[in-house]
Formats: C-alpha cells, sequence, structure tokens
C-alpha cells in the first residue's frame, strides 16, 4: 500500500504554479495559533502521561515500607496531577477543535487517514480519563491495595494514547497507507497509517522525553525545597524517585535520538537539510554547532570537519543531500531553516547535560550510598527540569517547523490546509489571553498548595472541599479527619 | 457500513448529550445559586457529582470530534469552515470550565472560589448553548457541502436558537434531577428537596420551549420538522411522555425512575433529530453515504467501538457505581 504513494506523490499539481499564489491571510495567525496551543499542552502531556507513574512508586514503597512520606508523596502528587490534568484534558480538546478550525484542508481530505490514529488514541484518554478519576478520588474509601491497582492502567493507557497521537504527527512526516484519486482517499490501510515510516522512532522519542520532563521537575522541586534548608526524609525521597526515573531514561533517550537522526537523514532528506545548516549538497559535510543560514551561507556557526557527515554514515565521505535538492518553491524560508537548526542543537545540548548531571548524580550516590545533598548538585537538579521542558520544545520545533511548507510531507502545503474564512488574528488573540490566564492560575493555585503543604498546619485534604466556603475556621473542622496525617508528619 | 458508522457516531453524540449534558447543567445550578452563604450547599453538592466524573463524561465529545473526522471528513470540513465562531468559542469555553472547576476545588479563599467558580458556572450555560446553535445550523441543512457557509446566519437563525435554548434547558433539567439523587444518597434531604423543586420548574419551561419550537421548526427547517413527524414521531413521543411523567412524577417519586426518566426525555429528543434527518448528514443534503470515508477507515472504526465497547463501557461502569457507593469522596 505505501507503495501507491509513489504513484500519488506530487500529484498536487504542478508546484511552481502553487507557489506563486500568494499565502491566505490566515496561514499566519493559524500556524502561530497552533503553535501556541500546541506548545501549552505538550507541557502538560508528561504530567498526565507520567507523572502517576511516580506517583504510583511513591504509593508502591508507601505501602510496601510503611512509609508515610513515601504516602504522602503519592497523596500530594495526585492533587497536583488532578488539576494538571483537567488543563490537559480541556486544552486537548481545544487541539481537536483547531484540527477543523484551522486546518479544514487536511482533515477534509486526508482525515479518512490521518483520523485512524486519534480515534485509536481516543480509546486510551477514556480509559485514562476513567482510571485517573478513580485513583485521585479513592484515597480515603477505598483498600489501599486496591487504590493502589486502580492507578495502574492510567500509565500503560498514558503510553498508548502517547504513541497513538503522535502516529498521527509520523504519518505527516511520512506518509503512507493510502491511495488518493481525484483528490480524495479512495482506499487506506489502517496498520499502515498507524505503523508508518517514523512512527516507531518519533513515538518512542516523545514518550521519553515524556519521563524525561515529569522526572527532572518533580525531582527539580525537591532539589529547591532542600536547597532552602529542608533536607528531610520526605524532600530525599520526591528527589530520588523523580531524579532515578529521569536518570535511567536519558542514555535511552540519546540513543533513540540518534536512532532517529539516522532515519531522518535516509527519509526525510529536507528536515535532515534543515538540521544540519546545509545548503549544498556535499560530503565532509561538517557538524555545525550554533550558527544561521544568511544569504545562502552557513554563518557564525561553529564547524566539526566531517562531523555531519560521519555522524549520518559513519564515514567522512557520506553525502548529504543539502537544501539545493529541494525544488524553489517548496524550499523552506532561511530564518526557518535556522530556526529548526538551533532548535537541533539546544535540544542535543541540553540531552548531552542531562546526561552528564545523570552520572554525576549516580556516581555521589554510589559512593555515599545515600541521596547527595551537594549544594551544586542540588542547584543542577533543580533547573534540570525547565532545561528538559526546553529540550522536549525544540524538539517539536525541529519536527514541524522542519516539516515546512508542507503539512503532509509532498501531499499537502500548510498553505493549502488552512482555513480560508474569517479573521483568525482574533481567535488566536482571544486564545492567547485565555491560556495565559490558564497558565497563570495554574502556576497560582500549584503554588497555593505548595504554601499550605509547607506550613503543614491545613488540613491535608479537606481544606478546600467546601466551594464558596464561609470562614476558615469551619473548613478546619470540616477537614479534622484529613489533619491527623498531615499532623503524623 | 457507512450507515453502521453513522450509529457509532451518533451513539457518541447521545452519550454527549445525556453524561456532558448532566455535568454542564450542573453548572447552570452553580451559577443560580446564589450568593455564597446561600449557594454554599447546593455548590458543595455539584462539586461532589462533577468531581471524579465530568472528564470521563467529557472524552464523549473527543469521540464524537475524532469520529466525525475519520468516518465523514468533508461533513467536518464544511461544518468547521462554517460554524468557526460559536465551535471556536465552544472551545474556549470548554477551557474555561474544566479549569475553573478545577481551580475552585483546590482553592480555599471565598474571592478567589468566587473567580473560578463564576468562570465553571458561567461557560457551562455558553458551551452548550454554542454547541445547541451548531446543532441547529447543522439540523436546518445551513452548512454547505463545501463548507465555508455564511458565518453569522448559520448559527445566528431561529432552529439554531431553539437548539441552543434547548441545550441549556435539557441539560438544567437532567442534572437538577441527578442532583436529586445525589442529594437522597447523601442523606441530605433539604438539598433533595431544593432541586426537586428547581427540577418541576425547569422541566415545565423545557416542555413550554418545545412546543414553541414546533412552530418554529414549521416556518425554518421544514424538512427536519417533516421529519420529525415521519419516522422521528415516535422518539417525539417517548419524550414528551417521559417529560410529562418526570413532571408528574417528581415531587414525590424515588431518584432511580425520575433519572431513567429525565434520560429518556433527552436521549430520545436527540435521538429525534438524528432520525428525522437521517440518511442527510449535514440536515438537508450530503447524505452518510456520500461523505462516508473508505472501507478500510470504516472497519477500522468499528473495532475501535467495539474495543470501546468492551473496555470504556465497563470502565465507565466502575466509575459510576463507585460514585454512586461514595467510594471517590476524598476531597480531592
Amino acid at each position: 500500500m505505501t507503495g501507491s504513494l509513489a504513484a500519488v506523490g506530487l500529484t498536487g499539481g504542478p508546484i511552481g504554479a502553487l507557489a506563486t499564489a500568494s499565502d491566505p491571510p490566515q496561514l499566519l495567525p493559524a500556524r502561530e495559533q497552533m503553535a501556541f496551543t500546541l506548545g501549552f499542552h505538550i507541557v502538560l502531556v508528561p504530567f498526565g502521561v507520567t507523572f502517576t507513574i511516580l506517583m504510583l512508586i511513591a504509593n508502591y514503597l508507601g505501602l510496601r515500607r510503611g512509609d508515610q512520606d513515601a504516602m504522602l508523596l503519592a497523596r500530594r502528587w495526585s492533587h497536583v496531577s488532578a488539576v494538571l490534568f483537567a488543563v490537559g484534558a480541556v486544552s486537548g480538546t481545544v487541539l481537536s477543535f483547531e484540527l477543523g478550525l484551522l486546518w479544514p484542508g487536511l482533515m477534509g481530505r486526508f482525515g479518512a487517514a490521518y483520523g485512524i490514529p486519534f480515534a485509536v488514541e481516543g480509546l486510551f484518554f477514556f480509559v485514562e480519563s476513567i482510571f485517573v478519576a478513580v485513583y485521585i478520588y479513592g484515597w480515603d474509601r477505598m483498600r489501599p491495595w486496591a487504590h493502589f491497582w486502580s492507578g495502574v492502567p492510567v500509565p500503560l493507557a498514558g503510553i498508548g494514547g502517547t504513541l497513538s497521537v503522535v502516529a498521527a504527527n509520523g504519518w505527516m512526516n511520512r506518509p503512507g497507507g493510502f491511495a488518493l484519486s481525484g483528490g480524495r482517499v479512495v482506499d487506506v490501510n489502517p496498520l499502515s497509517v498507524f505503523f508508518n515510516g517514523a512512527f516507531w522512532y518519533e513515538a518512542l522519542h516523545m514518550l521519553l522525553a515524556a519521563y524525561m520532563v515529569a522526572g527532572f521537575i518533580v525531582a527539580g522541586v525537591y532539589a529547591a525545597g532542600m536547597l532552602r534548608g529542608r533536607r528531610d526524609h520526605y524532600h530525599r525521597l520526591g528527589l530520588a524517585v523523580g531524579f532515578s526515573i529521569a536518570a535511567l531514561v536519558t542514555p535511552v533517550q540519546i540513543f533513540i535520538g540518534d536512532v532517529a537522526a539516522h532515519e531522518v537523514f535516509q527519509h526525510e532528506p529536507a528536515k535532515f537539510a534543515a538540521i544540519e545548516l546545509l545548503p549544498k549538497t556535499g560530503t565532509h559535510v561538517p557538524e555545525t554547532l550554533g550558527g544561521v543560514l544568511l544569504n545562502g551561507e552557513r554563518r557564525y556557526g561553529l564547524e566539526i570537519p566531517s562531523g555531519a557527515s560521519l555522524l549520518a554514515g559513519f564515514s567522512p565521505s557520506t553525502r548529504i543531500a543539502g537544501l539545493d535538492t529541494i525544488p524553489a518553491a517548496v524550499r523552506p524560508a532561511a530564518d526557518l531553516v535556522s530556526m529548526v537548526h538551533l532548535a537541533f542543537d539546544v535540544m542535543v545540548g541540553i540531552g548531552f547535560a542531562l546526561l552528564a548531571l545523570s552520572v554525576w548524580f549516580a556516581v555521589v550516590w554510589w559512593r555515599r550510598r545515600t541521596v547527595p545533598e551537594g549544594t551544586w548538585l542540588l542547584r543542577a537538579v533543580a533547573i534540570s527540569g525547565a532545561a528538559a521542558l526546553v529540550a522536549l520544545e525544540c524538539g517539536w520545533v525541529v519536527t514541524e517547523v522542519g516539516r515546512q511548507p508542507w503539512t503532509v510531507v509532498g501531499l499537502l502545503l500548510t498553505r493549502d490546509a488552512v482555513n480560508t474564512t474569517g479573521n483568525l488574528w482574533l481567535f488566536f488573540a482571544a486564545t492567547l489571553a485565555l491560556y495565559i490566564a490558564v497558565g497563570a492560575g495554574t502556576f497560582a493555585v500549584l503554588g497555593m498548595m505548595r504554601n499550605r503543604w509547607g506550613r503543614g498546619t491545613a488540613a491535608e485534604a479537606g481544606d478546600a472541599d467546601v466551594p464558596y466556603g464561609p470562614s476558615r475556621g469551619r473548613q478546619r473542622v470540616d477537614a479534622s479527619d484529613a489533619d491527623d496525617e498531615a499532623g503524623a508528619r | 457500513m457507512s450507515t453502521f458508522a453513522a450509529v457509532v457516531l451518533f451513539v457518541g453524540v447521545l452519550a454527549y448529550a445525556v453524561l456532558g449534558g448532566a455535568d454542564y447543567g450542573a453548572g447552570f445550578w452553580d451559577l443560580t445559586a446564589g450568593g455564597a452563604e446561600r449557594g454554599r450547599l447546593p455548590r458543595r453538592l455539584v462539586d461532589q457529582a462533577l468531581a471524579a466524573v465530568w472528564e470521563a463524561n467529557h472524552v464523549w465529545l473527543i469521540f464524537c470530534l475524532v469520529m466525525l473526522w475519520t468516518a465523514f471528513s468533508p461533513a467536518f470540513a464544511a461544518i468547521m469552515t462554517t460554524l468557526y465562531i460559536p465551535l471556536g468559542l465552544a472551545a474556549l469555553g470548554i477551557v474555561v470550565r474544566g479549569s475553573g472547576f478545577a481551580f475552585r476545588k483546590v482553592l480555599v479563599r471565598t474571592e478567589q472560589q468566587r473567580v473560578a467558580g463564576a468562570a465553571f458556572a458561567t461557560s457551562s450555560v455558553l458551551v452548550p448553548f454554542f454547541l445547541g446553535t451548531v446543532v441547529g445550523g447543522i439540523a436546518s441543512g445551513r452548512v454547505p457541502t463545501g463548507g465555508y457557509g455564511d458565518p453569522i446566519r448559520s448559527w445566528v437563525n431561529p432552529t439554531s436558537l431553539l437548539g441552543g435554548t434547548l441545550a441549556v434547558l435539557g441539560c438544567a433539567f437532567l442534572a437538577a434531577v441527578f442532583l436529586v439523587a445525589e442529594a437522597r444518597n447523601r442523606d441530605e434531604a433539604d438539598l433533595e428537596d431544593y432541586f426537586r423543586r428547581r427540577a418541576i420548574g425547569i422541566a415545565a419551561v423545557t416542555g413550554a420551549v418545545a412546543l414553541a419550537g414546533i412552530g418554529i421548526l414549521h416556518a425554518d427547517a421544514p424538512q427536519l420538522f417533516s421529519g420529525l413527524l415521519g419516522w422521528g414521531l415516535p422518539c417525539v413521543l417517548a419524550s414528551a411522555a417521559c417529560g410529562l411523567a418526570a413532571l408528574v412524577l417528581l415531587p414525590r417519586a424515588a431518584p432511580a425512575p425520575l433519572r431513567v426518566l429525565a434520560v429518556g426525555a433527552v436521549a430520545t429528543v436527540v435521538l429525534g433529530w438524528g432520525v428525522a434527518q437521517y440518511p442527510q448528514l449535514l440536515g438537508t443534503h450530503l447524505t452518510v453515504q456520500q461523505a462516508a470515508a473508505p472501507l478500510p477507515t470504516l472497519v477500522t472504526l468499528t473495532v475501535v467501538a467495539a474495543a470501546a465497547l468492551v473496555l470504556v463501557v465497563p470502565a465507565t461502569v466502575l466509575l459510576f457505581v463507585l460514585q454512586q457507593r461514595r467510594r471517590l469522596d476524598s476531597p480531592h
């Protein structure tokens, strides 16, 4: 079935003709809005997908060892997760609407193929949202082990959901599994759509990224607490659980990232040319660190001779296709190329920095047989979460911007996918304002929860059970049951 | 096969109308519960009733969108490019509502809760209204096959306004009856009474609007009107019967049969819409078959639907049973 791709490839009309048509005015706001809302949602993805694993590990440790601190961590993390899952669920819904509101050309033409991974994802999302609710709200009135097991489907569904969504994205990079006739999808091979060429490396790369981001952020929160003097078992445990997962995943992620780069080299040459900031095809291509593309030339970068050729094909004589192999009409603009290249560099740089941090942490831990508490190490851990998040966003810039000007590579230009009616700037402005408010609200709410927990006086859980509560005094009475646990700390 | 996919899609629409609808309606009662002191108890009940289930219920909307764009992608594009104003507003409203609810739950101070709660409650009324206008626009045939229809008149028209109003009222009616059951479940006799009174009031108003709607549809959407009098008639009559029975029984009957009647009244009227316009997907034109994806895609969606039947339905039942047995009453 994928073979039919060659037959349908580039049948969208003479490309030169398409290029001369001016872009619709909706293209820029649509792209900005999609990038912004996706970039927002993706921050929440690691918490939906991965955070629950950390929660369950803490819960397991708590039940197995009778460790009250571990139980408290799990319970508090589930409270955080309740907020983040809700914001993630609704911001994900907006993306579903946007696929139609912003990109009707994509959905109308390719929905029959492109939609399939989303249908599978819907199933996982159902399972995830049901069991996450049972777990989050089942703390007090379910038997402890039954409660623990009610949480187990959540990370599993999270993995399934992530793989499904990224399958859809992979399909945009390496479309296959369908046949076109008269501009309509007329035959579909669902398995080839889902397990498209880009599926495995993209999906694994994203999944591991989610584990790194959540792990490093959680570890960073407790490292920051320890730096403020809270060097108790509770904080060491929070740090250890988060950091262990992230540190274990990091080397695997670098390996998968390398596999992905080789795949991109072989199958997505345009993206690879942008990543390597390579205007002209050639051998002995240097690996350029930093730098931008100006007037068709690489500028301001640090070049490692033959580095790119060596990395791509294990030999300096490896030939790498440059931007000059892309027809001028669909060649990405220089600023986009520079953006992809720099994003890639930042991502890889952060990846190796996090690897170094993981090794440093592991060595100290192994030598001292206890969770490290050195100030500089803790400082590094404290910012590792933010760094991992930046790397995650950069990775998406590489894959999304690196695909331009195509939405579906070789088949659908972004300008042909976009909605061509209405003033999308208004929609974007409203979305921007709302998301800023929601983002600020999320930070504020989480900050208040942290302060309450930090004081250790307010009820652990019952402090918020009365909407529009009349007075704080009354709430404490309402919540007296839950106070015991907080008091036990 | 395309009909089967349409049925699966419509089952999703029904599930969202009933389950999601009850959640939206709870927001209506939250909005109208009065000041901080007076509205404290009903708001707490709303909060407890929704907290564990609203996200799972919300996923039905995703299910509908995904089924629509995969099985009937040209129709999806046509709807989105025509009704983008109410749909865009609904999408943003969903964000306000979900985050407002989640924030309110963890906030402690009254003034902060009030802001978050107002965001949640107001958007809970607006979103079903906008979605109702979308249904009205589709049902009255205002979405052209090629999309890009009139961005204003496609949803600012008599049928759409009727759809929006009925959606808000129907949601509020469902929620009031569900909250009667929740109050009974928690032995809160005063609250049970409180929501019984409101359920009766809203049932009467909904019935009156539905009656007026007959005239509106006759004038504005003749094809839908004749469909409702044709194959859709049993549904319409069943809805009226359920609604009337609920109205009569509401002062006294146990919550369980009331809930069945309320779900029946809402589900059958939505079903009536589907039956009345079948086989047209866009109300008056573009049949289900014309818009359908190739066979393998439809088969895949059938497999997904079967998997949902095996996985999602039992899990949802488990969630509801745990909720009804009050096993999910941890404050977070």
